[in-house]
Protein backbone atom coordinates (compact mmCIF):
# COMPACT_ATOMS: atom_id res chain seq x y z
CA UNK A 1 0.00 0.00 0.00
CA UNK A 2 1.44 3.29 -1.04
CA UNK A 3 1.99 5.89 1.62
CA UNK A 4 -0.23 8.89 1.04
CA UNK A 5 0.00 12.27 2.73
CA UNK A 6 -3.17 13.98 3.76
CA UNK A 7 -2.80 17.74 3.60
CA UNK A 8 -4.97 19.50 6.13
CA UNK A 9 -6.80 22.45 4.64
CA UNK A 10 -6.33 25.10 7.30
CA UNK A 11 -7.84 28.53 7.02
CA UNK A 12 -5.36 31.04 5.70
CA UNK A 13 -3.38 32.92 8.32
CA UNK A 14 -4.99 36.26 8.88
CA UNK A 15 -8.44 34.93 8.12
CA UNK A 16 -8.75 33.04 11.37
CA UNK A 17 -11.22 34.40 13.86
CA UNK A 18 -10.30 33.17 17.31
CA UNK A 19 -13.43 34.73 18.72
CA UNK A 20 -15.65 32.78 16.34
CA UNK A 21 -13.67 29.60 16.93
CA UNK A 22 -14.02 30.08 20.67
CA UNK A 23 -17.77 30.61 20.45
CA UNK A 24 -18.11 27.56 18.23
CA UNK A 25 -16.17 25.51 20.73
CA UNK A 26 -18.25 26.81 23.61
CA UNK A 27 -21.48 25.92 21.85
CA UNK A 28 -20.15 22.45 21.09
CA UNK A 29 -19.18 21.80 24.70
CA UNK A 30 -22.53 23.19 25.84
CA UNK A 31 -24.35 20.77 23.56
CA UNK A 32 -22.44 17.89 25.07
CA UNK A 33 -23.02 19.21 28.59
CA UNK A 34 -26.80 19.17 28.22
CA UNK A 35 -26.88 15.99 26.14
CA UNK A 36 -28.40 13.32 28.41
CA UNK A 37 -26.70 10.45 26.57
CA UNK A 38 -23.58 9.58 28.53
CA UNK A 39 -21.06 6.85 27.85
CA UNK A 40 -20.29 5.97 31.47
CA UNK A 41 -21.07 2.39 32.47
CA UNK A 42 -22.26 2.39 36.10
CA UNK A 43 -20.00 -0.58 36.66
CA UNK A 44 -20.90 -2.54 39.77
CA UNK A 45 -24.62 -2.13 39.01
CA UNK A 46 -24.39 -2.41 35.25
CA UNK A 47 -22.07 -5.13 34.03
CA UNK A 48 -20.17 -4.76 30.78
CA UNK A 49 -21.39 -6.80 27.84
CA UNK A 50 -18.48 -9.21 27.42
CA UNK A 51 -17.73 -10.58 24.00
CA UNK A 52 -18.45 -14.34 23.58
CA UNK A 53 -14.73 -14.84 22.95
CA UNK A 54 -13.62 -12.86 26.01
CA UNK A 55 -10.89 -14.87 27.77
CA UNK A 56 -10.86 -14.43 31.54
CA UNK A 57 -10.76 -16.48 34.72
CA UNK A 58 -10.41 -20.24 34.22
CA UNK A 59 -12.92 -22.84 35.23
CA UNK A 60 -12.82 -26.63 35.26
CA UNK A 61 -15.84 -28.50 33.89
CA UNK A 62 -17.19 -31.28 36.09
CA UNK A 63 -19.04 -34.51 35.46
CA UNK A 64 -22.58 -35.01 36.76
CA UNK A 65 -21.19 -36.84 39.79
CA UNK A 66 -18.92 -33.95 40.67
CA UNK A 67 -15.60 -35.34 39.41
CA UNK A 68 -13.46 -33.06 37.26
CA UNK A 69 -13.53 -33.84 33.56
CA UNK A 70 -9.75 -33.54 33.45
CA UNK A 71 -7.94 -36.76 32.53
CA UNK A 72 -4.47 -35.43 33.48
CA UNK A 73 -3.14 -35.90 29.95
CA UNK A 74 -0.59 -33.10 30.51
CA UNK A 75 -1.33 -31.22 27.29
CA UNK A 76 -2.27 -27.90 28.93
CA UNK A 77 0.91 -27.49 31.04
CA UNK A 78 2.87 -28.40 27.92
CA UNK A 79 1.20 -25.88 25.67
CA UNK A 80 0.97 -23.11 28.26
CA UNK A 81 3.32 -20.32 27.08
CA UNK A 82 3.41 -18.69 30.51
CA UNK A 83 4.08 -21.97 32.27
CA UNK A 84 1.42 -21.24 34.84
CA UNK A 85 -0.31 -24.63 35.09
CA UNK A 86 0.96 -27.22 37.56
CA UNK A 87 -0.45 -30.70 37.04
CA UNK A 88 0.25 -33.91 38.93
CA UNK A 89 -1.71 -36.77 37.46
CA UNK A 90 -2.88 -39.96 39.16
CA UNK A 91 -4.67 -43.17 38.18
CA UNK A 92 -7.50 -44.93 40.08
CA UNK A 93 -7.99 -48.73 40.32
CA UNK A 94 -10.15 -48.81 37.18
CA UNK A 95 -7.31 -47.20 35.24
CA UNK A 96 -8.97 -43.74 34.92
CA UNK A 97 -6.47 -40.94 35.05
CA UNK A 98 -7.39 -37.93 37.18
CA UNK A 99 -5.55 -34.84 38.44
CA UNK A 100 -4.16 -35.06 41.98
CA UNK A 101 -2.89 -31.51 41.84
CA UNK A 102 -4.18 -29.01 39.32
CA UNK A 103 -3.17 -25.39 39.94
CA UNK A 104 -3.31 -22.32 37.74
CA UNK A 105 -1.38 -19.22 38.72
CA UNK A 106 -3.69 -16.46 37.48
CA UNK A 107 -0.87 -13.93 37.94
CA UNK A 108 1.40 -15.68 35.46
CA UNK A 109 -1.42 -16.57 33.08
CA UNK A 110 -1.56 -14.42 29.96
CA UNK A 111 -5.10 -15.56 29.12
CA UNK A 112 -4.19 -16.81 25.66
CA UNK A 113 -6.78 -19.59 25.93
CA UNK A 114 -4.47 -22.25 24.50
CA UNK A 115 -5.21 -24.58 27.42
CA UNK A 116 -8.86 -24.60 26.42
CA UNK A 117 -8.00 -25.13 22.76
CA UNK A 118 -5.67 -28.03 23.46
CA UNK A 119 -7.81 -29.86 26.02
CA UNK A 120 -9.04 -33.15 24.47
CA UNK A 121 -11.95 -33.61 26.90
CA UNK A 122 -13.07 -29.96 27.15
CA UNK A 123 -12.27 -29.83 30.84
CA UNK A 124 -10.26 -26.64 31.36
CA UNK A 125 -11.80 -23.46 30.00
CA UNK A 126 -11.10 -19.76 30.10
CA UNK A 127 -14.24 -17.83 30.98
CA UNK A 128 -16.17 -14.63 30.37
CA UNK A 129 -15.28 -13.25 33.79
CA UNK A 130 -12.74 -10.72 35.02
CA UNK A 131 -13.52 -9.88 38.64
CA UNK A 132 -10.74 -11.74 40.39
CA UNK A 133 -9.32 -9.19 42.82
CA UNK A 134 -7.98 -10.60 46.09
CA UNK A 135 -6.43 -9.27 49.27
CA UNK A 136 -3.30 -11.45 49.17
CA UNK A 137 -1.02 -12.82 46.47
CA UNK A 138 -1.35 -16.49 47.40
CA UNK A 139 -5.07 -16.37 46.66
CA UNK A 140 -4.24 -15.98 42.98
CA UNK A 141 -3.09 -19.57 42.62
CA UNK A 142 -6.36 -21.35 41.89
CA UNK A 143 -6.42 -25.00 42.98
CA UNK A 144 -8.63 -27.69 41.52
CA UNK A 145 -11.54 -27.16 43.92
CA UNK A 146 -11.57 -23.46 43.25
CA UNK A 147 -11.46 -24.00 39.50
CA UNK A 148 -14.37 -26.40 39.76
CA UNK A 149 -16.39 -23.95 41.84
CA UNK A 150 -16.32 -21.27 39.14
CA UNK A 151 -19.69 -20.97 37.44
CA UNK A 152 -19.22 -18.15 34.95
CA UNK A 153 -19.91 -18.74 31.23
CA UNK A 154 -17.02 -20.23 29.33
CA UNK A 155 -15.30 -18.71 26.36
CA UNK A 156 -16.37 -19.52 22.84
CA UNK A 157 -13.45 -20.93 20.88
CA UNK A 158 -12.38 -19.19 17.73
CA UNK A 159 -13.96 -20.76 14.68
CA UNK A 160 -11.98 -20.12 11.48
CA UNK A 161 -15.13 -20.39 9.36
CA UNK A 162 -16.80 -17.73 11.50
CA UNK A 163 -13.87 -15.48 12.24
CA UNK A 164 -15.97 -12.67 13.77
CA UNK A 165 -18.13 -14.98 15.92
CA UNK A 166 -21.34 -13.83 14.35
CA UNK B 1 -38.96 59.03 55.12
CA UNK B 2 -37.70 55.81 56.57
CA UNK B 3 -35.65 56.47 59.66
CA UNK B 4 -31.93 55.88 59.47
CA UNK B 5 -31.84 52.92 61.79
CA UNK B 6 -28.18 52.88 62.76
CA UNK B 7 -26.66 49.99 64.65
CA UNK B 8 -25.19 50.63 68.07
CA UNK B 9 -21.49 49.86 68.44
CA UNK B 10 -22.19 46.63 70.28
CA UNK B 11 -24.52 45.34 67.61
CA UNK B 12 -22.25 46.57 64.84
CA UNK B 13 -19.41 44.44 66.20
CA UNK B 14 -21.60 41.44 66.97
CA UNK B 15 -23.37 41.45 63.63
CA UNK B 16 -20.04 42.11 61.91
CA UNK B 17 -18.61 38.99 63.49
CA UNK B 18 -21.67 36.99 62.48
CA UNK B 19 -21.36 38.26 58.92
CA UNK B 20 -17.68 37.35 58.79
CA UNK B 21 -18.42 33.83 59.97
CA UNK B 22 -21.41 33.41 57.68
CA UNK B 23 -19.67 34.73 54.56
CA UNK B 24 -16.51 32.75 55.25
CA UNK B 25 -18.52 29.58 55.75
CA UNK B 26 -20.61 30.15 52.64
CA UNK B 27 -17.54 30.92 50.51
CA UNK B 28 -15.79 27.79 51.78
CA UNK B 29 -18.84 25.65 51.08
CA UNK B 30 -19.16 27.16 47.61
CA UNK B 31 -15.46 26.47 47.07
CA UNK B 32 -15.92 22.86 48.15
CA UNK B 33 -18.86 22.43 45.83
CA UNK B 34 -17.00 24.20 43.03
CA UNK B 35 -14.55 21.31 43.04
CA UNK B 36 -17.47 18.93 42.69
CA UNK B 37 -19.15 21.12 40.05
CA UNK B 38 -15.90 21.31 38.14
CA UNK B 39 -15.63 17.54 38.02
CA UNK B 40 -19.30 16.97 37.28
CA UNK B 41 -19.57 19.65 34.57
CA UNK B 42 -16.31 18.57 32.96
CA UNK B 43 -17.67 15.03 32.96
CA UNK B 44 -20.91 16.14 31.36
CA UNK B 45 -19.00 18.07 28.74
CA UNK B 46 -17.03 14.93 27.96
CA UNK B 47 -20.19 12.77 27.92
CA UNK B 48 -19.28 11.13 31.21
CA UNK B 49 -21.11 11.13 34.53
CA UNK B 50 -18.42 12.22 36.94
CA UNK B 51 -18.27 11.44 40.67
CA UNK B 52 -21.78 10.38 41.70
CA UNK B 53 -21.07 7.72 44.29
CA UNK B 54 -20.67 9.56 47.60
CA UNK B 55 -24.14 10.63 48.69
CA UNK B 56 -27.00 11.55 46.36
CA UNK B 57 -25.61 12.82 43.03
CA UNK B 58 -22.15 12.73 44.60
CA UNK B 59 -23.02 15.65 46.84
CA UNK B 60 -20.86 14.39 49.70
CA UNK B 61 -17.80 14.04 47.47
CA UNK B 62 -16.17 17.29 48.72
CA UNK B 63 -16.40 15.98 52.28
CA UNK B 64 -14.77 12.72 51.26
CA UNK B 65 -12.06 14.66 49.41
CA UNK B 66 -11.44 16.89 52.40
CA UNK B 67 -11.23 13.92 54.75
CA UNK B 68 -8.80 12.22 52.41
CA UNK B 69 -6.61 15.28 52.15
CA UNK B 70 -6.51 15.72 55.92
CA UNK B 71 -5.45 12.15 56.67
CA UNK B 72 -2.95 11.92 53.82
CA UNK B 73 0.75 12.03 54.55
CA UNK B 74 2.39 15.43 54.30
CA UNK B 75 5.58 15.21 52.29
CA UNK B 76 8.37 17.73 52.46
CA UNK B 77 11.27 17.66 50.00
CA UNK B 78 14.57 17.28 51.84
CA UNK B 79 16.09 20.24 50.03
CA UNK B 80 13.10 22.55 50.40
CA UNK B 81 13.37 25.86 52.20
CA UNK B 82 11.18 24.76 55.08
CA UNK B 83 9.86 28.10 56.30
CA UNK B 84 8.78 29.34 52.89
CA UNK B 85 7.58 25.91 51.85
CA UNK B 86 5.09 25.98 54.71
CA UNK B 87 4.41 29.68 54.32
CA UNK B 88 3.53 29.34 50.62
CA UNK B 89 0.10 27.73 50.91
CA UNK B 90 -0.83 30.02 53.79
CA UNK B 91 0.09 33.09 51.74
CA UNK B 92 -1.84 31.74 48.79
CA UNK B 93 -5.04 31.09 50.67
CA UNK B 94 -5.10 34.21 52.83
CA UNK B 95 -5.77 36.86 50.14
CA UNK B 96 -8.18 34.52 48.40
CA UNK B 97 -10.52 34.25 51.36
CA UNK B 98 -10.40 37.87 52.51
CA UNK B 99 -11.15 39.53 49.17
CA UNK B 100 -14.80 38.54 49.25
CA UNK B 101 -15.30 40.83 52.25
CA UNK B 102 -16.06 43.97 50.22
CA UNK B 103 -18.54 42.46 47.79
CA UNK B 104 -22.14 43.35 48.65
CA UNK B 105 -24.32 40.30 48.26
CA UNK B 106 -27.84 41.54 49.03
CA UNK B 107 -29.98 44.58 49.79
CA UNK B 108 -29.78 45.88 53.38
CA UNK B 109 -31.53 43.67 55.92
CA UNK B 110 -33.80 45.27 58.55
CA UNK B 111 -33.36 43.77 62.01
CA UNK B 112 -34.82 44.80 65.38
CA UNK B 113 -31.49 46.37 66.30
CA UNK B 114 -31.03 48.32 63.08
CA UNK B 115 -30.55 47.96 59.35
CA UNK B 116 -27.63 45.73 58.43
CA UNK B 117 -25.62 46.18 55.26
CA UNK B 118 -25.32 42.88 53.46
CA UNK B 119 -21.60 43.19 52.94
CA UNK B 120 -18.91 42.13 55.39
CA UNK B 121 -16.97 45.38 55.20
CA UNK B 122 -18.26 48.30 53.16
CA UNK B 123 -14.81 49.88 53.09
CA UNK B 124 -14.49 53.14 51.14
CA UNK B 125 -11.65 51.72 49.03
CA UNK B 126 -13.61 48.63 47.89
CA UNK B 127 -12.16 47.84 44.49
CA UNK B 128 -8.65 49.01 45.40
CA UNK B 129 -8.76 46.62 48.36
CA UNK B 130 -9.59 43.74 46.03
CA UNK B 131 -6.88 44.70 43.52
CA UNK B 132 -4.29 45.07 46.27
CA UNK B 133 -5.06 41.80 48.01
CA UNK B 134 -5.60 39.67 44.94
CA UNK B 135 -2.18 40.65 43.63
CA UNK B 136 -0.70 39.50 46.94
CA UNK B 137 -1.78 35.98 46.03
CA UNK B 138 1.16 35.71 43.63
CA UNK B 139 3.56 35.76 46.59
CA UNK B 140 2.19 32.47 47.80
CA UNK B 141 2.69 30.92 44.38
CA UNK B 142 6.16 32.35 43.76
CA UNK B 143 7.36 31.47 47.26
CA UNK B 144 6.09 27.93 47.11
CA UNK B 145 7.55 27.49 43.65
CA UNK B 146 10.94 28.71 44.81
CA UNK B 147 10.93 26.96 48.17
CA UNK B 148 10.15 23.58 46.61
CA UNK B 149 13.67 23.50 45.10
CA UNK B 150 12.27 21.86 42.01
CA UNK B 151 12.84 23.23 38.53
CA UNK B 152 9.28 22.74 37.38
CA UNK B 153 7.84 24.27 40.50
CA UNK B 154 10.23 27.18 40.08
CA UNK B 155 9.22 27.68 36.45
CA UNK B 156 5.60 27.60 37.50
CA UNK B 157 6.25 30.27 40.10
CA UNK B 158 8.10 32.44 37.57
CA UNK B 159 5.33 32.11 35.05
CA UNK B 160 2.76 32.93 37.72
CA UNK B 161 4.55 36.14 38.63
CA UNK B 162 4.97 37.20 35.01
CA UNK B 163 1.36 36.43 34.18
CA UNK B 164 -0.06 38.04 37.30
CA UNK B 165 1.88 41.24 36.73
CA UNK B 166 0.89 41.39 33.05
CA UNK B 167 -2.79 40.88 33.65
CA UNK B 168 -2.97 42.90 36.84
CA UNK B 169 -2.36 45.93 34.62
CA UNK B 170 -5.13 45.07 32.19
CA UNK B 171 -7.44 44.18 35.07
CA UNK B 172 -6.84 47.48 36.80
CA UNK B 173 -7.23 49.47 33.59
CA UNK B 174 -10.47 47.76 32.63
CA UNK B 175 -11.81 48.54 36.10
CA UNK B 176 -10.97 52.21 35.63
CA UNK B 177 -13.65 52.49 32.94
CA UNK B 178 -16.14 51.19 35.50
CA UNK B 179 -14.84 53.56 38.15
CA UNK B 180 -15.33 56.48 35.76
CA UNK B 181 -18.99 55.61 35.50
CA UNK B 182 -19.44 54.94 39.22
CA UNK B 183 -17.50 58.01 40.28
CA UNK B 184 -16.32 56.10 43.33
CA UNK B 185 -14.49 52.90 44.25
CA UNK B 186 -16.88 51.28 46.71
CA UNK B 187 -18.78 48.29 45.45
CA UNK B 188 -22.07 49.23 47.13
CA UNK B 189 -21.89 52.41 45.07
CA UNK B 190 -21.24 50.31 41.96
CA UNK B 191 -24.52 48.48 42.51
CA UNK B 192 -26.33 51.75 43.26
CA UNK B 193 -25.08 53.50 40.14
CA UNK B 194 -26.14 50.58 37.98
CA UNK B 195 -29.61 50.84 39.50
CA UNK B 196 -29.63 54.57 38.81
CA UNK B 197 -28.38 54.16 35.26
CA UNK B 198 -31.24 51.76 34.60
CA UNK B 199 -28.93 49.23 32.99
CA UNK B 200 -26.09 46.99 34.00
CA UNK B 201 -22.58 48.09 33.14
CA UNK B 202 -22.12 45.12 30.81
CA UNK B 203 -24.01 47.16 28.19
CA UNK B 204 -22.39 50.62 28.41
CA UNK B 205 -18.96 49.12 29.16
CA UNK B 206 -19.02 45.99 27.03
CA UNK B 207 -15.35 46.13 26.06
CA UNK B 208 -14.29 46.67 29.66
CA UNK B 209 -16.33 43.59 30.52
CA UNK B 210 -14.48 41.50 27.95
CA UNK B 211 -11.11 42.76 29.15
CA UNK B 212 -12.06 42.20 32.76
CA UNK B 213 -13.32 38.68 32.07
CA UNK B 214 -10.11 37.72 30.27
CA UNK B 215 -7.90 39.32 32.92
CA UNK B 216 -9.88 37.65 35.69
CA UNK B 217 -9.33 34.30 34.01
CA UNK B 218 -5.62 35.02 33.88
CA UNK B 219 -5.51 36.35 37.44
CA UNK B 220 -7.10 33.23 38.85
CA UNK B 221 -4.72 31.00 36.84
CA UNK B 222 -7.58 29.22 35.20
CA UNK B 223 -7.47 27.66 31.79
CA UNK B 224 -6.84 28.92 29.15
CA UNK B 225 -4.32 30.86 31.24
CA UNK B 226 -3.09 28.20 33.64
CA UNK B 227 0.55 28.73 32.71
CA UNK B 228 1.75 28.34 36.33
CA UNK B 229 0.25 24.85 36.51
CA UNK B 230 0.47 23.62 32.92
CA UNK B 231 0.29 19.89 33.63
CA UNK B 232 1.70 18.88 30.27
CA UNK B 233 4.72 21.16 30.50
CA UNK B 234 5.48 21.69 34.18
CA UNK B 235 3.93 18.60 35.80
CA UNK B 236 1.68 20.79 37.93
CA UNK B 237 3.94 23.80 38.28
CA UNK B 238 4.26 25.47 41.63
CA UNK B 239 2.42 22.83 43.67
CA UNK B 240 4.35 19.86 42.26
CA UNK B 241 6.01 19.14 45.60
CA UNK B 242 2.96 19.68 47.76
CA UNK B 243 0.74 16.95 49.08
CA UNK B 244 -2.24 16.44 51.35
CA UNK B 245 -3.71 19.53 52.98
CA UNK B 246 -1.04 21.93 51.72
CA UNK B 247 -1.93 20.96 48.17
CA UNK B 248 -5.56 21.32 49.11
CA UNK B 249 -4.82 24.86 50.30
CA UNK B 250 -3.73 25.86 46.79
CA UNK B 251 -6.89 24.37 45.42
CA UNK B 252 -9.06 26.17 47.94
CA UNK B 253 -7.18 29.38 47.14
CA UNK B 254 -7.72 28.96 43.41
CA UNK B 255 -11.41 28.30 43.78
CA UNK B 256 -11.86 31.05 46.34
CA UNK B 257 -10.27 33.38 43.77
CA UNK B 258 -12.72 32.11 41.19
CA UNK B 259 -15.65 32.72 43.53
CA UNK B 260 -14.43 36.23 44.33
CA UNK B 261 -13.78 37.02 40.68
CA UNK B 262 -17.25 35.78 39.79
CA UNK B 263 -18.79 37.88 42.54
CA UNK B 264 -16.80 40.87 41.36
CA UNK B 265 -17.81 40.35 37.74
CA UNK B 266 -21.44 40.09 38.83
CA UNK B 267 -21.14 43.22 40.96
CA UNK B 268 -19.30 45.39 38.48
CA UNK B 269 -21.00 44.34 35.26
CA UNK B 270 -24.24 42.54 36.06
CA UNK B 271 -25.61 44.89 38.69
CA UNK B 272 -24.57 42.91 41.77
CA UNK B 273 -27.68 42.05 43.79
CA UNK B 274 -29.88 44.24 41.59
CA UNK B 275 -33.00 42.56 40.25
CA UNK B 276 -33.48 43.57 36.60
CA UNK B 277 -36.55 45.54 35.41
CA UNK B 278 -37.63 46.30 38.97
CA UNK B 279 -36.83 49.47 40.85
CA UNK B 280 -38.40 48.22 44.08
CA UNK B 281 -35.11 46.77 45.24
CA UNK B 282 -33.01 49.87 44.58
CA UNK B 283 -31.59 50.98 47.88
CA UNK B 284 -28.72 53.14 48.97
CA UNK B 285 -27.57 54.82 52.15
CA UNK B 286 -28.17 58.52 51.58
CA UNK B 287 -27.36 61.15 54.16
CA UNK B 288 -31.00 61.27 55.31
CA UNK B 289 -31.84 57.59 55.15
CA UNK B 290 -32.37 54.71 52.73
CA UNK B 291 -33.38 56.05 49.34
CA UNK B 292 -34.57 54.49 46.12
CA UNK B 293 -33.50 57.30 43.83
CA UNK B 294 -34.18 60.95 43.10
CA UNK B 295 -37.34 62.38 41.56
CA UNK B 296 -37.32 64.93 38.74
CA UNK B 297 -36.85 67.79 41.18
CA UNK B 298 -33.84 66.10 42.73
CA UNK B 299 -35.53 65.19 45.99
CA UNK B 300 -34.66 61.74 47.33
CA UNK B 301 -37.33 59.03 47.15
CA UNK B 302 -37.28 56.99 50.34
CA UNK B 303 -36.91 53.22 50.31
CA UNK B 304 -37.92 50.72 52.93
CA UNK B 305 -35.59 47.76 53.51
CA UNK B 306 -37.46 44.52 53.97
CA UNK B 307 -36.50 40.91 54.58
CA UNK B 308 -38.22 39.80 51.39
CA UNK B 309 -36.21 42.22 49.24
CA UNK B 310 -33.02 41.08 50.97
CA UNK B 311 -33.78 37.46 50.19
CA UNK B 312 -34.77 38.20 46.59
CA UNK B 313 -31.66 40.25 45.97
CA UNK B 314 -29.51 37.58 47.62
CA UNK B 315 -31.03 35.13 45.18
CA UNK B 316 -30.29 37.46 42.26
CA UNK B 317 -26.67 37.80 43.37
CA UNK B 318 -26.31 34.03 43.73
CA UNK B 319 -27.75 33.45 40.26
CA UNK B 320 -25.37 35.95 38.66
CA UNK B 321 -22.33 34.67 40.54
CA UNK B 322 -23.36 31.11 39.76
CA UNK B 323 -23.54 31.98 36.10
CA UNK B 324 -19.96 33.22 36.13
CA UNK B 325 -18.82 30.18 38.11
CA UNK B 326 -20.36 27.97 35.47
CA UNK B 327 -18.81 30.11 32.75
CA UNK B 328 -15.39 29.62 34.35
CA UNK B 329 -15.78 25.85 34.31
CA UNK B 330 -17.27 25.89 30.85
CA UNK B 331 -14.39 27.94 29.44
CA UNK B 332 -11.86 25.71 31.17
CA UNK B 333 -13.16 22.58 29.53
CA UNK B 334 -13.51 24.19 26.11
CA UNK B 335 -10.33 26.10 25.44
CA UNK B 336 -6.83 24.68 25.30
CA UNK B 337 -3.96 26.36 27.09
CA UNK B 338 -2.23 29.32 25.48
CA UNK B 339 1.43 29.19 24.69
CA UNK B 340 3.50 31.33 27.02
CA UNK B 341 4.43 33.93 24.39
CA UNK B 342 0.78 34.16 23.36
CA UNK B 343 -0.20 34.95 26.92
CA UNK B 344 2.38 37.73 27.10
CA UNK B 345 1.45 39.00 23.64
CA UNK B 346 -2.22 39.18 24.52
CA UNK B 347 -1.53 40.83 27.85
CA UNK B 348 0.94 43.51 26.88
CA UNK B 349 0.27 44.20 23.21
CA UNK B 350 -3.51 43.88 23.06
CA UNK B 351 -5.12 44.21 26.46
CA UNK B 352 -2.93 47.01 27.81
CA UNK B 353 -3.19 49.47 24.88
CA UNK B 354 -6.75 48.34 24.23
CA UNK B 355 -7.95 49.09 27.73
CA UNK B 356 -6.00 52.38 27.80
CA UNK B 357 -7.66 53.47 24.58
CA UNK B 358 -11.01 52.35 25.88
CA UNK B 359 -10.61 54.47 29.01
CA UNK B 360 -9.98 57.48 26.77
CA UNK B 361 -13.06 56.67 24.73
CA UNK B 362 -15.33 56.20 27.75
CA UNK B 363 -13.97 59.31 29.43
CA UNK B 364 -14.39 61.34 26.22
CA UNK B 365 -17.96 60.13 25.70
CA UNK B 366 -18.81 60.88 29.30
CA UNK B 367 -17.30 64.33 29.02
CA UNK B 368 -19.39 65.10 25.93
CA UNK B 369 -22.54 63.75 27.60
CA UNK B 370 -21.90 65.75 30.75
CA UNK B 371 -21.24 68.91 28.75
CA UNK B 372 -24.51 68.38 26.87
CA UNK B 373 -26.24 68.06 30.26
CA UNK B 374 -27.60 64.56 29.64
CA UNK B 375 -28.91 63.26 32.97
CA UNK B 376 -27.44 60.03 34.40
CA UNK B 377 -30.07 57.60 33.20
CA UNK B 378 -31.22 55.47 30.31
CA UNK B 379 -30.24 57.97 27.57
CA UNK B 380 -26.79 58.41 29.11
CA UNK B 381 -26.33 54.68 29.29
CA UNK B 382 -27.80 54.19 25.84
CA UNK B 383 -25.29 56.49 24.18
CA UNK B 384 -22.44 54.76 26.01
CA UNK B 385 -23.88 51.39 25.00
CA UNK B 386 -23.90 52.35 21.34
CA UNK B 387 -20.36 53.75 21.50
CA UNK B 388 -19.06 50.73 23.40
CA UNK B 389 -20.91 48.29 21.22
CA UNK B 390 -19.40 49.75 18.06
CA UNK B 391 -15.96 49.78 19.70
CA UNK B 392 -16.31 46.18 20.82
CA UNK B 393 -17.37 45.00 17.38
CA UNK B 394 -14.59 46.99 15.73
CA UNK B 395 -12.10 45.66 18.27
CA UNK B 396 -13.12 42.09 17.63
CA UNK B 397 -13.21 42.60 13.87
CA UNK B 398 -9.82 44.28 13.50
CA UNK B 399 -7.87 42.65 16.30
CA UNK B 400 -9.31 39.16 16.37
CA UNK B 401 -8.10 37.97 13.00
CA UNK B 402 -4.76 36.46 13.88
CA UNK B 403 -3.57 39.63 15.54
CA UNK B 404 -4.74 38.78 19.05
CA UNK B 405 -2.72 35.62 19.31
CA UNK B 406 -0.20 35.92 16.53
CA UNK B 407 2.73 33.92 17.79
CA UNK B 408 4.64 31.88 15.25
CA UNK B 409 2.12 32.63 12.51
CA UNK B 410 3.21 36.24 12.35
CA UNK B 411 6.56 35.45 10.76
CA UNK B 412 4.95 33.50 7.95
CA UNK B 413 2.58 36.31 7.31
CA UNK B 414 5.28 38.98 7.18
CA UNK B 415 7.45 36.83 4.95
CA UNK B 416 4.62 36.17 2.55
CA UNK B 417 3.97 39.82 2.07
CA UNK B 418 7.29 40.27 0.22
CA UNK B 419 6.75 37.28 -2.03
CA UNK B 420 5.16 38.17 -5.37
CA UNK B 421 1.83 36.48 -5.88
CA UNK B 422 2.73 32.82 -6.26
CA UNK B 423 0.44 30.41 -8.13
CA UNK B 424 -1.96 28.85 -5.69
CA UNK B 425 -0.74 25.47 -4.53
CA UNK B 426 -3.35 22.93 -3.51
CA UNK B 427 -1.66 22.59 -0.14
CA UNK B 428 -2.44 26.17 0.75
CA UNK B 429 -0.55 27.85 3.56
CA UNK B 430 0.28 24.52 5.17
CA UNK B 431 2.64 23.76 2.32
CA UNK B 432 4.70 26.87 2.94
CA UNK B 433 5.08 26.31 6.67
Amino acid sequence: MAISVKVMRRPEVGRTSYMRATLKGMSLTFKHMVNPTKVTLQYPEDQPDLHPRWRGTHRMEVHADGRPKCVACGLCPTVCPANCIRLVGGEDDQGNRYPIVYEIDEFRCIFCGMCQEVCPVEAIHVGRHFENAEYSRDRFVYDLDRLMEQDHPTTLLWDPSDSRSE
Amino acid sequence: MHEMNELSTFWFVTIGAIKVLAVFTVVMVVVAYMTLAERRVSAFIQDRLGPNRVGPFGLLQPIADGLKNIIKEETMPGTAAKLYFVLGPALAIMPAVVTFAVIPFAAPLPTPVGTVDMVVADVPIGILYILALSSLAVYGIVLSGWASNNKYAFLGGLRASAQMISYEVALGLSVIAVLLLIGNVTLTEAVWQQQQLGMWFILPLSLAFIFFLISALAETNRLPFDMPEAESELITGYHTEYSAMKFSMFFIAEYAHVVTASGLLATLFLGGWDIPFWTGDDMFRHETGWIRGFDAAGAPIPATPSVLITLLTLGAFCVKTGFFLLLYIWIRWTLPRFRYDQVMHLGWKIMLPGSLGYIMLVAGTMLVLDQLGVPFGLLYGGVLTVVSGITTLAFIFFVDRDRVIGGAHRKIKVARRHVPAAPKSPGGPAASS
